[in-house]
């Protein structure tokens, strides 16, 4: 039992299995598993952002979103969570190349970015409950306007918003293993820098889909 | 992540049987949780077939029991309770766990050669997600006001605060998220563990095509019960925050006002993939046993698997044929109509494909294979009565009747049933290291097979003389009160074919604890589950095996005459 353990144990993740299979690559476990949660929560946010089309196009009356909203600090959020993926694509590489410090350095400022982000839309729900777009009913300048643009607006932001908060407690999981220099060993070591990544970047580029659905059009 | 390696045993009470991430042990706890639900469903399904027969008279036995405040008399709310919540047991709290939680847990590592499901934690969390879900729906029939009343579908507005103002249906949309989050992490898990942890040599081309099913069903559990999910996000805040994404206008204070096509919508897109999520797994037991008990490899496996890929693939884009009375646009729903037609074509291919297997076998009548049997007689008639319904113009007036009851029960329900029965009844020497008894087993296949498709076709004939669904008491209406007498039938029927699942409990539980010891390879198959000692080692395989020839090598000419089937494991004499 003990020498199957070692066996397999001293190829690492499944290189062993993979290796002997030409019908699939070498992509880990993780990775592949990675992979179909963000295909999933690509479908479940497809389905708010589907009904968020369908109720906008058939609604009567629609206020103009970047009236009521407001834009230049949502681009500036908007801003900060694409550098922050670009900190992320740094993070992965000086993990590849077992620079510790440079990890670390790079994992930090992309926590940062997504907790600038988060502070920003904190901030942006009180200005907007403050100026009537509430979560049930909404009124803009004193005037009632289709209560639908609230609810939708804060389900799909929110539910992003989620995302990010889940992904930077997952960065700094990631962020105390980084610190104890866990991920910068070489082979395949650097894996969950890069499997913090991919979600990453989803969440990013799904900002990039519901800012242009939500505010921009 | 493991499962390519053998972890420590297991030694305490908790981690062995209750928080075990042993594939074997969670699979035996989805399948004890799946049956207790098919159970309560069950029962669920004769109090409905006893409204229908006798509106009005108390319900023998548990009614007084149930129902003090009536004197065990149902009343309506009571009815679309009972009809509503048997809907949702059965689908998401029964057959679920049961085939893809259960059987996919049990399947596929041993099927493809592997110590344990890739993320073990993972798979345990699926378990207790769906028992937490299942808790919250059973909690929601004790509630005030009732558990969800708007059929299992929960049509806005009958699901929003408009239709229903108790806590039952917001609980309802509750358990339907755990539920469905608990089936996309077994998804995910059994995913990756097929691509990654098949044993040397068990190519695509050699899996066994449960395991090619399960695959399947994995990707539709992944890509559309998310779908449900926003849809249940969005009802949840309907009904706990006061939004009002799925009420019109019209019935709205105030500004705003959603669209309850909407909801219709969302939840079809998941709502058709569902359904083929439930068969799927069906099809693959069916395609396997066929082989095993017919002694021939399974005709056509290319086309099989090719043909069970197609519909995964087409079952995403028909989901419009669910709504082609809600006013959807003429040349949309011609669109749908068209693509659910092309369905038929691979459903064709494979049973064509698993007749060419029974043609001329060497057939062994036992159980498992009248099960697998049974499923392609009533989804042959399911599927043929779903061409009427799948065509607009006859759709029309089907729709919303009996006949669609009747449909989906032999589809999806009595299908499903007899796929999960047959594997029950194939897998439990290897499961519990006992045999089951086998002429009890036959008394329950035929004394649920005959009454069964008895009870659904003469819904059939029901519906297509009109008699509409979920009606509380059709009696009141004159037009419908010709039909009382096949009401009754069916319903007697209905009732013998309940009280035959008696057998099935009492030999299940029995052949489980006092059974007769099982050999290790009582159907004499090839498979790696079958290659294992009874009971299964919790890390399955010492060594991992080496796979030369496919899962369904029976009566080879080179085998010579002593057997007639060769393991995976061995190559073929040459």
């Amino acid at each position: 039992m003990s020498t199957v353990h070692a066996a397999t144990e001293s190829h690492g993740d499944h290189s062993d299995l993979a290796a002997e299979d030409p019908h699939f690559g070498k992509a880990t476990g993780g990775k592949i598993a990675m992979w179909m949660f963000i295909a999933q929560d690509g479908m479940s946010f497809g389905g708010l952002l589907f009904a968020y089309g369908i109720l906008r196009a058939t609604a009567q009356e629609w206020p103009v979103p970047a009236e009521v909203l407001g834009i230049n600090l949502t681009a500036f959020a908007t801003f900060l969570l694409i550098c922050s993926s670009l900190t992320m694509v740094f993070a992965v590489l000086a993990a590849q190349e077992k620079n510790k410090a440079s990890l670390v350095k790079w994992l930090g400022l992309t926590i940062l970015g997504g907790i600038g982000f988060l502070g920003i839309q904190v901030y942006e729900y009180q200005h907007l409950v403050h100026n009537g777009v509430g979560f049930v009913n909404s009124s803009f300048e004193g005037e009632a306007i289709n209560s639908l643009f609230g609810t939708t607006f804060y389900a799909v932001t929110g539910f992003h918003g989620l995302h990010v908060l889940s992904g930077v407690i997952y960065l700094i999981c990631i962020f105390k293993g980084a610190v104890q220099g866990k991920y910068t060993q070489g082979g395949d070591s650097a894996s969950p820098v890069e499997l913090v990544g991919l979600f990453w970047h989803f969440v990013d580029l799904v900002w990039i889909l519901v800012f242009t659905f939500i505010y921009l059009l | 992540m493991s499962g390519d390696h053998i972890h420590p045993e297991p030694t305490s009470f908790l981690s062995k049987y209750v928080f075990s991430h042993d594939h074997k042990v969670i699979a035996k706890q989805f399948m004890w949780f799946g049956l207790i639900w098919l159970g309560i469903g069950g029962i669920m399904a004769m109090m409905i077939r006893w409204q229908l027969a006798n509106p009005g008279m108390p319900v023998p036995a548990i009614g007084e029991f149930l129902f003090p405040r009536t004197n065990g008399v149902l009343d309506p709310a009571t009815y679309n309770t009972l009809f509503t919540m048997h809907g949702t047991i059965m689908i998401f709290l029964g057959l679920t766990p049961l085939m893809i939680g259960a059987f996919g847990n049990w399947c596929i590592p041993l099927m493809i050669g592997a110590r344990d499901m890739i993320f073990p934690l993972l798979n345990m969390l699926s378990f207790w997600t769906v028992f937490v879900g299942g808790c919250v729906g059973f909690y929601s029939l004790f509630v005030p006001m009732g558990a969800n009343e708007a059929g299992w579908t929960s049509y806005a507005t009958l699901s929003t605060t408009v239709g229903a103002q108790g806590l039952g249906e917001t609980l309802w949309a509750v358990a339907v998220f755990l539920i469905g989050a608990s089936s996309i992490m077994g998804g995910i898990n059994y995913m990756t563990t097929i691509i990654r942890l098949r044993a040397p040599g068990m190519t695509w081309g050699k899996l066994p095509l449960t395991v090619w099913a399960l695959f399947l069903t994995s990707v539709l559990n992944v890509l559309f019960i998310p779908v449900i999910g926003s849809a249940m996000i969005l009802l949840f805040l309907d009904r706990a925050v006061g939004t009002s994404f799925f009420t019109p206008a019209s019935l709205m204070q105030g500004g705003g006002g959603g669209d309850p096509i909407l909801y219709q919508h969302l939840f079809w897109i998941f709502g058709h993939p569902e359904v083929y999520i439930l068969i799927l797994p069906a099809w693959g037991f069916v395609c396997d046993l066929l082989s095993f008990f017919a002694r021939k490899p399974a005709f056509g496996y290319r086309a099989s698997v090719g043909a069970m890929t197609a519909v995964t693939v087409l079952s995403a884009v028909v989901y419009g044929h669910h709504m082609f009375t809600t006013g959807l646009s003429p040349m949309l729903g011609e669109s749908f109509m068209l693509l659910t037609m092309i369905i038929s074509v691979p459903a064709e291919i494979l049973f064509f494909n698993w007749l060419h297997t029974l043609w001329k076998g060497n057939l062994r009548l036992e159980v498992p294979m009248l099960w697998a049997i049974g499923v392609i007689f009533v989804f042959g008639l399911g599927g043929l009565t779903g061409i009427y319904l799948a065509t607009i113009g006859t759709d029309i007036f089907l729709h919303d009747t009996y006949f669609v009851v009747g449909h989906f029960h032999l589809t999806m329900a009595a299908s499903a049933l007899f796929g999960t029965f047959g594997a029950l009844t194939f897998w439990f020497p290897k499961m519990f290291g006992r045999r089951m008894n086998q002429t009890l087993g036959k008394i329950h296949f035929w004394g649920t097979i005959v009454p069964l498709t008895f009870v659904f076709c003469l819904m059939f004939a029901m519906g297509y003389a009109g008699m509409p669904r979920r009606y509380f008491d059709h009696t009141s209406a004159e037009w419908l009160a010709d039909l009382q007498h096949m009401n009754k039938m069916a319903t007697h029927a209905a009732f013998l074919l309940g009280a035959v699942q008696l057998v099935f409990v009492y030999n299940f539980i029995k052949s489980r604890f006092w059974g007769p010891v099982a050999e290790e390879n009582p159907w004499e198959v090839g498979t790696l589950d079958w290659s294992m000692p009874t009971p299964v080692p919790y890390y399955n395989f010492k060594e991992i095996p080496t796979v030369h020839t496919g899962p369904h090598e029976f009566s080879h000419p080179a085998l010579g005459e002593d057997r007639d089937w060769i393991p995976m494991t061995e190559k073929l004499p040459t």
